[in-house]
């Protein structure tokens, strides 16, 4: 692999670029790999990276039925956080914010982790004694968070209007090292490096059903053709309720729309990530300098990828009257991604019904955040068939057992 | 230069001069210009700097595909960044200025970048910008942030409103050319109830332009025919200035509809957004030009063919002098005709087809216009402005055969159909060889919930590209449609079209075929993002081989035109790099909306005030009058205290309660929520609901309950009543209301839909007011003769009394530990019955309490509120609610799930009083933390405060707090750790703070 830094872009200018290499190869499949991954997205990825770096099996093949990257890791609004409230959360989300610090030198892609920080407002009395329990939470966690004032709030985002009518800020959940990163990038830097350990990254292969004997998963089927595996790890978001299927399980998920938008680019305006999740919208400035905006989940069950005008104007509605000023920006485009919500808005890694079957899924409208750390708890989990302490809590059996994690405790809208 | 003609401009109303200001310099216009032709009229050519480069940007095109054109418009709370000049109507004062540079738009040091371009190619910035690690935040970050975006940011509160429209109708055409407007005709006469909808201020579209006739009239007749037509028609609404944004499921459209944009004066809203629910779409929405790849092709000055013609035809405007036109196809020697005719030069048509063109070329050389075949360009010269082109051999790789001097460069890709309101929701398009380019896929079109087509493409955008096949596509088109729709179309034909043939096009995109890197380099596709033909090729190269993955690398179509004018011919480069036929390449996703719309117009009417819709109780007024200090509860505003003259909020709250306590205090309880549930199996259905046994209750009587999730997590709780045999009242939590209505609803209609049961939500029907303290009794019984004695009027029973002449229902409850009835009034009765109390009351010192009171004197109680003791994680069994649960039923929602092992666990958090040592208050959320640490070597915890007051009564801190094993260990002093990392020690106690015996409720 041919380092990328600001020399070899000189180097390479002077005879027009025509030096550089493929970031990934396009391999044709082998028969069998020691580890199937199903999914390209940040998850999948990370996963075969960890399993590459920290256990040295490079065995991989990593299948994606479309295009590396091009589910809700390339559709999502990147926002990076680890204030969450349960201990098994907080600790997955910041081992992953904390891989994400160093993410562009350890992938050597700059995927532009931007620590710009991350602002949950609280616009009533009950947000504030929630986020206040947070900041507690937090604070034994070991994550650095603080609940700020509402004159905190303008200093830090002043065209937040903290004075509306109907839902004043009273202040907010601040998490300083919280930030945005370039999606796309940190799919392609995943795929670079794991290319380069040797892997196979198969894209445009659709898995179309999972083969077993005995209780133990043998291959899958693919459009490219049958491929056999001694593990296979499930990580396909969205869709895992179907792959499931194939395998002969169920998951106690279901898959909506979740959509966001960006206006037209304007100059700075916003520096840090704001959050209102009493009136359901979040916003951020891209580098380029969009603004980026979601809210919540559609209401119905959907497999397309695109979602109703409903859930756009609520949010917009709710942001134009947090943030006066967009009123006068426009909606430049809209689009959606397949989001796999669990009944307690936490995500499942763990084994499955299949002995040497992994799954990695449930992350719903958060799960950007957390992909190294994803990743990584899954490859400890496929390379040693049992959870490690970063997934422990998050495995199938605590549904059966009823010890949930919900997250949706301290905030509606968990991004 | 660019000039104003003498002649031309069919839409100038040229009696009427405007002025206008760009970039603080006065300028000249006149009626009926857009922003684009009246800054063309002033030699204004440059009007921006690209995005990446900071490269000089003028008009490349006349409507909504210009990627360049874009300016600050407007000042203070009318202020608007990015304005397309192309689809801004000029108005007399209005002001603008260009964008993205800095300090001039001449000199502009962010050109700078122009000059590193070598060193910034497609995705440059992933491969570098690395180190330190920490710069990336503090230095480059912060560099790219202000040289990038474009517009300014507004700074002052938006000045105009905006609204929300809805229409039902059959058929909704979204496109006023020829060939919409010949759909809607078709569609009216059949006797559909047809919107058509334009985006321009202007009927006809292109078909005005280009000329022809229609059944033997000029084309320009049969439109002033058909509008009239179309104008009779009760059946027929039109519209223009508004767009389709929008296409989503079910055949629900939006609609934008630029209302005072083009005369901001006038009253009312700037923009109304419309939802449209339409039977049948047409999208009659016309083809884009597309620009050719060369060297030099984005110097101001190029233009595309279509837009040079639309300047000079339609707004009598010169793009330049001398113009050299460039082509693949015929279309393009209409600008060359239509510019001698204008008696403007045109040194020379390239046309890079080895067999040149048509009956149109003949017309051209007829005016002794030069015509070169199998030529191309092989750059552009000039930097802020073309002054001349080179030419070569098409085949070739760029030798200069000749230069020739020039001031505009007409270009011509041939035309793509608009199908993105075709594509939004799921139309397929294919591949047509022969008019190179995408067409709508009729047999895959968006299809609605039975399976059938809703959106049906007429003319251009079906991709039939003649005036005949354009008006016999669209009259089917609107036929279909009506029939669709339920309307028997009539038998009439359609009308016949002539407009001169064309040769067939070539596949051409980049120019000369051999070009070398050198050129390739300088051959724009994006001119807003600045990306080239050698940007696409890097991206193949380097294995973003997925027209997704090239498109995101390059940023190819991800400016403010999304890709209008670039996208096509950035993936035929890309199909070419990658030796791939262009279907196989296919194309990216087109997303709502077609052009940008503005957030105010999605905001719509709620702001401020009425941002959400308010809920109001009947005795809201007084509480405005009587400086209530609200808080949001949901869509209500509850009082949280009502402070006095220099009170602070905490001591209002206090001075309530202890007057409460003392005497009297009154709280408006209407937000409580309040459902009938009614029938003969109203009974069975609430035992099932609730954990309590609710069937066996007497009527006249009341009972708290419990409602639990089917995961067995507490959701709700409140008072039941028993009204009749078949009658229950249930009371929910403010919040709740809805939320258990829906939950009712649920498993009445999913689970349950043979139980004779109906739930009606009949909050906003009551008003309700508590009537608390040991002088309540004394109150009622001022407004009643009956007698309220204890004998008489037990706890946790209900009568239903006339007070004065009110008729009320009187429950015998309390959520304070005082004496205390609530009283409910039929809603229209809640001010009258709420100022007799306050007069009755003033003998006892009557005092209105907010929530906070409430708050307080619940907790001093040891009584639970949801949302503080729960959060979706509670049980009622962690709550020491063990009582409300029934053991007698065999089942109830939630009691499989409690039995589940995690549920029963003897570990779970149980709820306890805490008192702190020294009396002060703990704070909201702190946890409990035991001995030694966890597994990721943090402090253990062992629970949390869920409530924590200071208690007026009492004088010192209160607080409720889950805890491991909490009810054993009353009396034990544990640590609540504090955020700054000290300890404060707390005592376990018994919930129950105040009045443990119930002495005061109880009289
Ligand atoms: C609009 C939106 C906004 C969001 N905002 C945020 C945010 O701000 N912060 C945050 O942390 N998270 C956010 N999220 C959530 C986040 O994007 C996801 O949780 C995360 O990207 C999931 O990553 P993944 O790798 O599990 O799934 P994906 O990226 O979806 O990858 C799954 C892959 O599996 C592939 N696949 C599926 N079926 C098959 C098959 N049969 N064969 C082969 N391959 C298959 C898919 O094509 C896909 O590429 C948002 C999501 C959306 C949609």
């Amino acid at each position: 692999m041919k380092r990328y830094s600001v020399f070899a872009i000189a180097r390479e200018a002077a005879r027009y670029h025509s030096g550089w290499s493929r970031a990934w190869k396009s391999p044709v499949p082998q028969k069998k790999y020691d580890v199937v991954i199903i999914g390209a997205g940040g998850h999948g990825l990370a996963t075969a990276f960890y399993l590459g770096k920290n256990f040295g099996i490079t065995n991989v093949a990593i299948i994606e039925k479309g295009w590396l990257g091009g589910g809700n890791t390339g559709r999502n609004t990147t926002i990076i956080r680890s204030n969450y409230l349960q201990d098994p959360s907080a600790a997955i989300y910041e081992k992953a914010r904390s891989l994400y610090e160093t993410m562009s030198q350890d992938l050597n892609y700059n995927v532009m982790f931007s620590p710009r920080g991350v602002m949950m407002l609280a616009q009533t009395e009950h947000e504030v004694r929630g986020y206040k329990r947070t900041a507690h939470a937090n604070a034994l966690q070991g994550v650095s968070t603080e609940f700020i004032s509402a004159d905190r709030v303008k200093e830090l985002a002043p065209i937040i209007n903290i004075s509306g009518p109907r839902y004043p800020v009273l202040g907010a959940l601040w998490q300083e090292r919280g930030g945005t990163a370039r999606h796309d990038a940190v799919a392609w830097g995943y795929a670079r490096a794991c290319s380069d350990m040797g892997m196979d990254i198969l894209q445009k292969c659709e898995v179309t059903g999972v083969r077993s004997i005995g209780g133990k998963v043998v291959g899958v089927d693919t459009t490219k053709g049958a491929i056999d595996c001694e593990k296979l790890a499930i990580v396909v978001a969205g869709n895992s309720g179907d792959i499931a299927r194939m395998a002969g399980f169920r998951l106690p998920m279901e898959s909506v729309a979740l959509q966001a938008l960006v206006s037209e680019p304007i100059k700075p305006a916003l520096d840090v990530v704001v959050m209102a999740n009493t009136v359901h919208g979040y916003m951020s400035q891209s580098d380029k300098g969009e603004m980026v905006i979601g809210g919540g989940t559609d209401a119905y069950n959907n497999y397309t990828q695109r979602g109703g005008f409903h859930h756009i104007e609520e949010t917009v509605r709710a942001l134009v009257e947090t943030f006066p000023m967009i009123s006068r920006l426009k909606m430049l485009r809209q689009w959606g991604g397949i989001v796999d919500v669990t009944g307690d808005r936490s995500p499942i890694i763990g084994t499955t019904p299949l002995g040497n079957c992994f799954i990695n899924c449930g992350w719903g409208t958060g799960g950007f955040k957390s992909i190294p750390g994803g990743g990584w708890a899954t490859a400890e989990l496929i390379a040693k068939g049992t959870p490690g302490p970063l997934c422990a809590e998050f495995g199938l059996n605590r549904f059966t057992e009823g010890r949930f994690i919900d997250e949706s405790v301290a905030a509606g809208v968990a991004h | 230069m660019s000039t104003r003609l003498a002649t031309h401009g069919r839409l100038l109303d040229k009696s009427r001069p405007l002025t206008f200001t760009f970039n603080g310099k006065s300028f000249k216009g006149v009626e009926g210009d857009t922003l684009a032709s009246a800054l063309l009229a002033n030699d204004q050519m440059m009007i921006g700097r690209s995005f990446k480069y900071h490269r000089p940007r003028g008009l490349v095109a006349s409507g909504a595909e210009e990627p360049n054109g874009l300016v600050n418009m407007g000042e203070g709370g009318k202020f608007e960044p990015n304005q397309r000049v192309t689809t801004t109507e000029l108005f007399d004062g209005l002001t603008c200025k260009s964008q993205n540079h800095w300090p001039s738009l001449d000199y502009d040091i962010g050109a700078i970048n122009n000059h590193m371009a070598r060193f910034m190619p497609a995705g440059f910035y992933y491969k570098t910008f690395m180190f330190p690690r920490f710069a990336w935040k503090h230095v480059f970050e912060p560099v790219i942030r202000m040289s990038a975006g474009l517009g300014n940011a507004p700074k002052d509160r938006d000045a105009d409103t905006y609204e929300h429209f809805y229409a039902f109708v059959d058929v909704l055409v979204i496109g006023g050319g020829v060939a919409g407007l010949q759909a809607a005709k078709a569609a009216g006469d059949a006797g559909a109830k047809v919107l058509l909808i334009e985006q321009t201020a202007h009927w006809g579209g292109r078909a005005a332009v280009d000329g022809g006739t229609v059944d033997g009239v000029p084309v320009q007749a049969f439109i002033d025919a058909t509008i009239d037509a179309l104008d009779a028609m009760p059946n027929v609404q039109m519209r223009h200035r508004m767009m389709g944004a929008g296409v989503y499921d079910h055949g629900y459209v939006l609609g934008y509809e630029r209302l005072t944009d083009h005369a901001p004066k006038t009253a009312g809203p700037r923009h109304r957004l419309w939802r449209i629910c339409a039977a049948q779409t047409i999208t009659a929405t016309g083809a884009l030009e597309r620009g050719l790849s060369f060297a030099g092709n984005d110097i101001p000055g190029v233009l595309l063919a279509s837009a040079v013609r639309d300047y000079a035809v339609n707004f009598g405007v010169s793009v330049g002098d001398r113009t050299v036109v460039v082509t693949n196809n015929d279309d393009a020697y209409r600008t060359a005709i239509s510019l001698k005719e204008a008696g403007l030069d045109v040194p020379v048509i390239l046309d890079a087809r080895p067999t040149g063109g048509g009956a149109l070329a003949d017309a051209a050389r007829a005016l002794g216009i030069r015509v070169e075949n199998g030529k191309a360009i092989a750059s552009v010269q000039g930097g802020k402005r073309v002054t001349g082109v080179a030419i070569c051999d098409q085949a070739g790789e760029g030798a200069v055969l000749e230069e020739i001097r020039c001031d505009c460069v007409a270009m011509s890709g041939g035309w793509s159909p608009v199908v993105h309101l075709w594509s939004h929701c799921g139309g397929k398009l294919n591949w047509d060889d022969d008019a190179v380019h995408f067409r709508p896929d009729p047999d895959r079109p968006p299809t609605g919930a039975k399976g059938e087509a809703f959106v049906i493409t007429a003319g251009n955008a079906s991709g039939e590209m003649d005036l005949h096949s354009v008006l016999q596509d669209a009259d089917k088109a609107g036929k279909s449609a009506a029939k669709a729709s339920g309307h028997a179309p009539t038998r009439t034909a359609a009308p016949t079209g002539e407009s001169a043939p064309e040769a067939v096009m070539m596949a051409i995109w980049l120019m000369p075929h051999g070009a070398p890197i050198k050129l390739r380099a300088k051959s724009w596709l994006d001119y807003q993002n600045d990306v080239k033909v050698s940007d696409i090729q890097l991206a193949a190269q380097e294995g973003y081989e997925s027209v997704e993955h090239a498109k995101r690398y390059t940023t190819l179509g991800m400016a403010t035109d999304q890709g209008k004018l670039s996208n096509i011919n950035g993936l035929a480069t890309l199909a070419n790099a990658l030796d791939a036929e262009i279907p196989q390449v296919g194309t990216t996703t087109f997303r709502p909306p077609y052009t940008p719309i503005s957030m105010g117009a999605i905001g719509g009417e709620a702001r401020g005030d009425i941002f959400q819709p308010i809920r109001r109780t009947p005795m809201q007024g007084w509480h405005e009058a009587n400086n209530g200090d609200f808080e949001p509860v949901g869509h209500w505003r509850r009082v949280f205290c009502y402070p006095k003259a220099d009170e602070t909020r905490e001591q209002a709250a206090h001075r309530e309660v202890l007057a409460t306590r003392a005497s009297l205090g009154l709280l408006d309880a209407s937000t409580l929520g309040k459902i009938i549930v009614k029938g003969p199996d109203a009974g069975k259905f609430l035992d099932m609901l609730y954990t309590n046994m609710m069937s066996t209750l007497k009527p006249g009587r009341c009972r708290y309950g419990l409602m639990c999730s089917e995961n067995g997590f507490l959701m709700d709780d409140g008072v039941v009543a028993r009204i009749d045999d078949d009658t229950f009242l249930c009371h929910t939590t403010t919040g709740g209301a809805e939320r258990i209505h829906a939950h009712m609803e649920e498993w009445l209609q999913t689970e349950w839909w043979d139980w004779q049961v109906y739930a009606a939500n009949v909050t906003e029907q009551y008003a309700q007011i508590a009537v608390v303290g040991p002088n309540a009794r004394k109150l009622l019984q001022k407004l009643t003769d009956e007698d309220v004695s204890n004998d008489a009027f037990s706890f946790m029973g209900w009568s239903d009394l006339t007070l004065g002449h009110i008729k009320a229902r009187v429950f015998r409850i309390s959520f304070s530990g005082e004496l205390s009835y609530e009283i409910a009034v039929s809603a229209s009765q809640g001010r009258a019955l709420w100022d007799r109390l306050l007069v009755a009351g003033k003998e006892f010192g009557v005092t209105p309490y907010g929530t906070e009171a409430l708050h307080i004197m619940r907790a001093e109680k040891g009584f639970i509120m949801i949302g503080d003791e729960t959060d979706g994680t509670v049980i009622p069994q962690d709550l020491g609610l063990n009582w409300a649960i029934s053991k007698k039923k065999t089942d109830y929602l939630g009691k499989r799930a409690q039995q589940r092992s995690h549920m029963a666990d003897p570990d779970r958090w149980k709820l306890v009083g805490l008192k702190t040592l020294d009396g002060g208050t703990l704070p909201d959320g702190a946890y409990i933390v035991g001995e030694g640490v966890n597994a990721n070597g943090q402090r253990r915890v062992i629970g949390r405060v869920t409530s924590t007051y200071h208690s007026p009564t009492l004088g010192y801190g209160i607080a409720f707090a889950l805890l491991l094993h909490g009810p054993d260990r009353m009396g034990e002093v544990v640590n609540v750790a504090m955020i700054d990392d000290v300890d404060v020690p707390a005592q376990v106690c018994d919930l129950v703070f105040f009045d443990k015996d119930g002495e005061k409720q109880n009289v």
